[in-house]
């Protein structure tokens, strides 16, 4: 199984080491052609609008055919990526997953926090690492809220796409990158 | 659900976010409206400041924080990451950024330094910092007083990059010279370094810092990007790199031409960062950009005129 993690910017190492960790065999991402070698894809964290800038034409031409037809996990800035809609300032996003994001909702690097709540993954308390965290403000039919931090959706899924606003890849906690293996390797939940 | 608070989580936070900023290049600005075109070209931070470095070298006299209010006013211009500079030992400038709300403070040399032996404390802070170094033994001290962050001091403000990779070189030799080490050489390597020997333990078996290393002082081009990356930056700060023209004079951001060059400066420097070792996008994106600082070669400055050497 061979994941691709978007390496324009941010933290892509980290997603790496936990993907190797875990088993799968990692390709990381940064010409449009890689795209064919992939059986999903993490858009890890960093900043979206460096990511947008990065994106020449024809990567995202095939990043968006990839998102709506491939098993995809997006974390903070990746998250932002794959949302129907994106707030503050409003910017393009890739429709990939009907929910509508609000960047740095938390607050600055100030307000910056780990938090542990239950989730759907079960067992433990999921720990969960939010940098400048965007916000889930509204989230679409159909779309699964796995975990929350008080009353906000922070991870959720619709069909192959996955969307964290914190950083399971910064955790010791591997049990949302196996969530994510799991969906690349059945296909659509 | 429970919120986990304590020198360890504050330390994964700080350096959480330097996660974010790997790969991408972090920018000098002097304005509003620098900050917005760093931001456009797909910086992942600005640092604000009042004078670049190049200006500072250029004016002299004692430099200090920049005014809250430009501080304040760049923070509500533009959604990335905002650093600001304190000066080396002075907490109070520290403890001002803070309460405003910067994400990131740099106990910076490029400042007159305010302490001539102490550095910031800078585990009493939960804002991270950077701060320069020269040397592993640099490193390991700024970390041990509670850096999140290092960075090659380089010579800053001149667009000449040769001390940025001395310092990178540097610190990675001496990384790696630890790798190889018996245990009774790395408590000889403690007191070389002049460093705590846990961190220098830790580098020791990791290869690499306990926080991520940037590189900073004289990247003036998508090529002096892409030299540092390879040497083993993991993302550059360009200081006086994009806005300014020669001496102490900035590009006008007023006229349209030089709004471009500063543009298609800072854009390059972003591009070349991100594909720092494909040279097939290098040659097209300095092609494409539009001048380049005139810059200042580091061996004509006299010794005393040195950034670098403040510190200790």
């Amino acid at each position: 199984m061979k994941i691709g993690v978007l390496a324009l910017q941010g933290d892509f190492d980290a997603h790496r080491r936990r993907l190797e960790e875990l088993g799968a065999e990692v390709v990381l991402v940064r010409k449009p052609e890689q795209f064919d070698e992939i059986d999903g894809l993490v858009i890890p964290g960093g900043e979206s609008t460096t990511f947008l800038k990065l994106l020449g034409d024809e990567t995202f031409r095939k990043l968006n055919a990839f998102v709506h037809t491939k098993p995809t996990f997006g974390t903070c800035a990746g998250a932002i990526m794959l949302a129907k809609e994106v707030e503050s300032p409003h910017q393009p996003g890739l429709d990939a997953i009907d929910i509508t994001i609000r960047r740095n909702a938390y607050g600055r690097q100030i307000d910056s926090a780990i938090v542990e709540a239950a989730s759907a993954l079960g067992g433990d308390p999921l720990e969960m690492v939010f940098i400048r965290a965007p916000r889930i403000e509204r989230i679409g039919e159909g779309v699964e809220v796995l975990a929350k931090r008080g009353d906000d959706p922070v991870l959720v899924r619709k069909g192959s796409v996955m969307a964290a606003t914190f950083h399971p890849e910064l955790s010791d906690d591997t049990r949302v990158h196996q969530e994510f293996l799991k969906l690349v390797k059945n296909g659509t939940k | 659900m429970s919120e986990n608070n304590g020198n360890n989580t504050s330390l994964r936070l700080k350096t959480g976010l330097a996660e974010m900023l790997k790969g991408g290049v972090i920018m000098d600005v002097m304005s509003v409206q620098q900050a917005e075109v760093a931001e456009k070209a797909g910086a992942t931070a600005v640092m604000a400041l009042e004078r670049v470095p190049a200006i500072i070298r250029a004016e002299g006299g004692v430099s200090r924080m920049a005014n809250p209010k430009l501080i304040r006013q760049i923070m509500a211009a533009v959604s990335i990451p905002v650093m600001a500079k304190c000066r080396i030992g002075h907490f109070a400038e520290a403890q001002i950024l803070q309460e405003l709300g910067v994400d990131y403070i740099d106990e910076s040399e490029v400042l007159t330094p305010a302490d001539e032996e102490h550095h910031v404390n800078k585990h009493a802070f939960k804002t991270p910092f950077v701060c320069g170094a020269r040397n592993l033994g640099e490193a390991l001290r700024r970390i041990a007083e509670g850096a999140a962050m290092i960075r090659t001091k380089g010579e800053a403000g001149t667009g000449d990059v040769v001390h940025a990779v001395k310092h990178m070189r540097q610190i990675i030799k001496e990384m790696r010279q630890l790798t190889v080490m018996s245990e009774e050489e790395l408590f000889a390597a403690a007191k070389n370094h002049q460093a705590p020997y846990e961190l220098v333990r830790m580098v020791a078996q990791a290869g690499k810092l306990p926080v991520p290393n940037f590189s900073a002082g004289g990247i003036a081009t998508p090529a002096d990007a892409s030299l540092m990356m390879q040497l083993g930056a993991e993302a550059v700060f360009v200081g006086s790199g994009i806005f300014m023209k020669g001496g102490a004079t900035p590009l006008d951001l007023t006229l349209k031409a030089e709004r471009e060059e500063a543009e298609s400066r800072a854009r390059a420097i972003v591009i070349a960062t991100t594909h720092y070792d494909d040279p097939k996008v290098l040659a097209e994106v300095s092609e494409q950009m539009t001048g380049a600082m005139k810059g200042l070669a580091v061996g004509a400055i006299a010794e005393k005129d040195l950034l670098q050497t403040r510190g200790w």
